[in-house]
């Protein structure tokens, strides 16, 4: 961590850059969140890289491209792609940014630790990126605990797309292999469900959404400066649950609108207070356009066109699936 | 099912302005059947069909939704139906991975001239929906009034 300190300060003092973009500390030692830094001061006493720093950083760089000079900003493996798919959308200036790819050995979710019984936690060690990561020790109210790393891993990582930087200008620290999962395990097993099985499962999952909208708001490809779900005209706008339809409504939208464009970054199942796990949704559409359009990876690279902004002349009839079963 | 001797289903029919729409008036005008519970919603290509409007219609209280273009090749604007099949495709298979039967969506491809092929696809669509009764899942959760 001290190396990306050093290294930012170097790039703040010749000028390179006006500004970095990166994690501070939190309140507690393990919500880090992202912010601007503008001094080495403000570095050394706030910066912050270990396992909690889940925050994909691409997004803020819509800002920061309106901004003056260029900001330094240190994207994980996952973030770049994201970032890739922003220049694709013309919304971030690569001009604008100086990236460091960090290395990256699995980001961690406290809700995961929680989940495992744990309460009372008041600090976590063994989340530093330059520890082996086997283990974290969680200092609690009523003593010592520990647990596996991989165990409290977000599930982004236990299907991680890799440790190789999609775009940046250097690369900074180890990563190490994260996935130990398939990415559409658990699609398949919901697709194996009966109807009501499905429809059961998904309303019992939707039923907590309160509506926050930090899922969309998290979300890099959710990029439009005037959203569908802010639009006065749109009835459920702003409104909390009163109808369960109108959350499956805004769900099947919401991923609708990031289809072809969603690079399975993870950011919008961590961010939701409610854990409802989004990547179900995101995953259906990835899943379906590589079965009927060709494996397609969003944010590979900042230039191929979308799947839904394309076609061929020979594409399956939608009867494929209303048809089938 | 007793209820299917009464059961009058709601069916929306979204259809183009150039193909579909021209079928369904020579349908019409060359007098073929085609059920009343069909209710069709001209839009000026297949292409203008946001799947949000698949939604809403069920939302309002349809039991099958079913979308009508030129074939491909023919779409007016040239390439409409291209990019509105790839969402539909994409769209129908969300919902039935959501539970919803897949039975109550359908595309269609009717040009001016089929006004029969207009009607028999109506008459089975609503053939379809009278079989699997009322949209219960995505109804059981609307208000009604
Ligand atoms: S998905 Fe991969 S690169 Fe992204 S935070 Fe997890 S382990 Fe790191
Ligand atoms: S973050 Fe979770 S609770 Fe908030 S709107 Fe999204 S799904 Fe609903
Ligand atoms: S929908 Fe979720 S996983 Fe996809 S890009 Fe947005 S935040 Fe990332
Ligand atoms: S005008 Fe008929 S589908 Fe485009």
């Amino acid at each position: 961590m001290q190396r990306l300190i050093d290294r930012a300060k170097e790039l703040l003092a010749s000028g390179e850059v006006a500004r970095v973009l990166g994690w501070k500390k939190g309140d507690l030692g393990f919500n880090p969140e992202p912010s601007y830094f503008e001094t080495a001061e403000s570095l050394d006493n706030d910066f912050v890289y270990d396992g909690f720093c889940g925050a994909n950083l691409s997004k803020y760089m819509i800002e920061a491209s309106k901004k003056d000079g260029k900001t330094l900003v240190f994207l994980k493996p996952c973030d770049t792609y994201s970032f890739n798919q922003l220049i694709k959308e013309h919304r971030v200036d690569r001009e604008k940014a100086y990236i460091i790819g960090v290395g990256c050995k699995g980001k961690l979710d406290i809700e995961a630790i929680k989940a495992m019984g744990v309460k009372g936690i008041l600090e976590v060690s063994g989340a530093d990126i330059n520890s082996d990561c086997e283990t974290l020790t969680v200092k609690t109210l009523y003593g010592d605990k520990e647990v596996s790393y991989n165990d409290a891993m977000l599930e982004r990582c236990h299907v991680c797309k890799g440790k190789e930087h999609q775009i940046c200008d250097e690369v900074m620290l180890d990563s190490r292999d994260t996935k130990d999962a398939e990415r559409f395990a658990e699609i398949e097993k919901i697709e194996a469900m009966s109807p009501m099985e499905k429809f059961e499962f998904f309303k019992k999952e939707l039923s907590k959404c309160i509506r926050c909208n930090a899922c969309r708001n998290v979300c890099p490809a959710c990029s439009c400066r005037k959203c569908v779900f802010d639009s006065n005209k749109f009835d459920e706008a702003t409104k909390a649950n009163v109808d369960s339809f109108e959350e499956k409504m805004f769900h099947i939208i919401r991923a609708f609108h990031v289809a072809g464009r969603c690079t399975d970054c993870g950011e919008c199942s961590r961010v939701c207070p409610q854990g409802i796990p989004l990547h179900l949704f995101n995953r259906k559409f990835i899943k379906d356009i590589d079965t009927f359009y060709g494996e397609f990876q969003a944010g590979e690279d900042s230039e191929t066109k979308g799947p839904l902004t394309a076609f061929t002349f020979d594409d399956v009839e939608p009867s494929i699936v209303t048809e089938r079963g | 099912m007793s209820m299917n001797n009464e059961f009058k289903p709601k069916i929306v029919a979204f259809c183009c302005n150039w193909c579909s729409y021209a079928g369904a008036d020579l349908a019409g005008s060359s007098r073929l059947q085609y059920p009343a519970d069909v209710k069709i919603i001209r839009v000026p290509c297949s292409c203008r069909v946001n799947p949000m409007f698949i939604l809403r219609a069920f939302e309002k209280g349809a039991d099958g939704v079913i979308m009508c273009g030129c074939h491909p090749g023919d779409c007016h604007y040239s390439t409409g139906n291209y990019y509105a099949r790839r969402r539909m495709t994409l769209l129908f298979s969300m919902l039935e991975y959501l539970g919803i039967e897949n039975g109550r969506t359908r595309v269609e491809w009717v040009s001016a001239a089929e006004g029969v092929k207009f009607s028999t696809t109506m008459n089975e669509f609503v053939d379809k929906i009278r079989s699997l009764g009322e949209n219960v899942r995505l109804g059981d959760l609307r208000c009604k009034d």
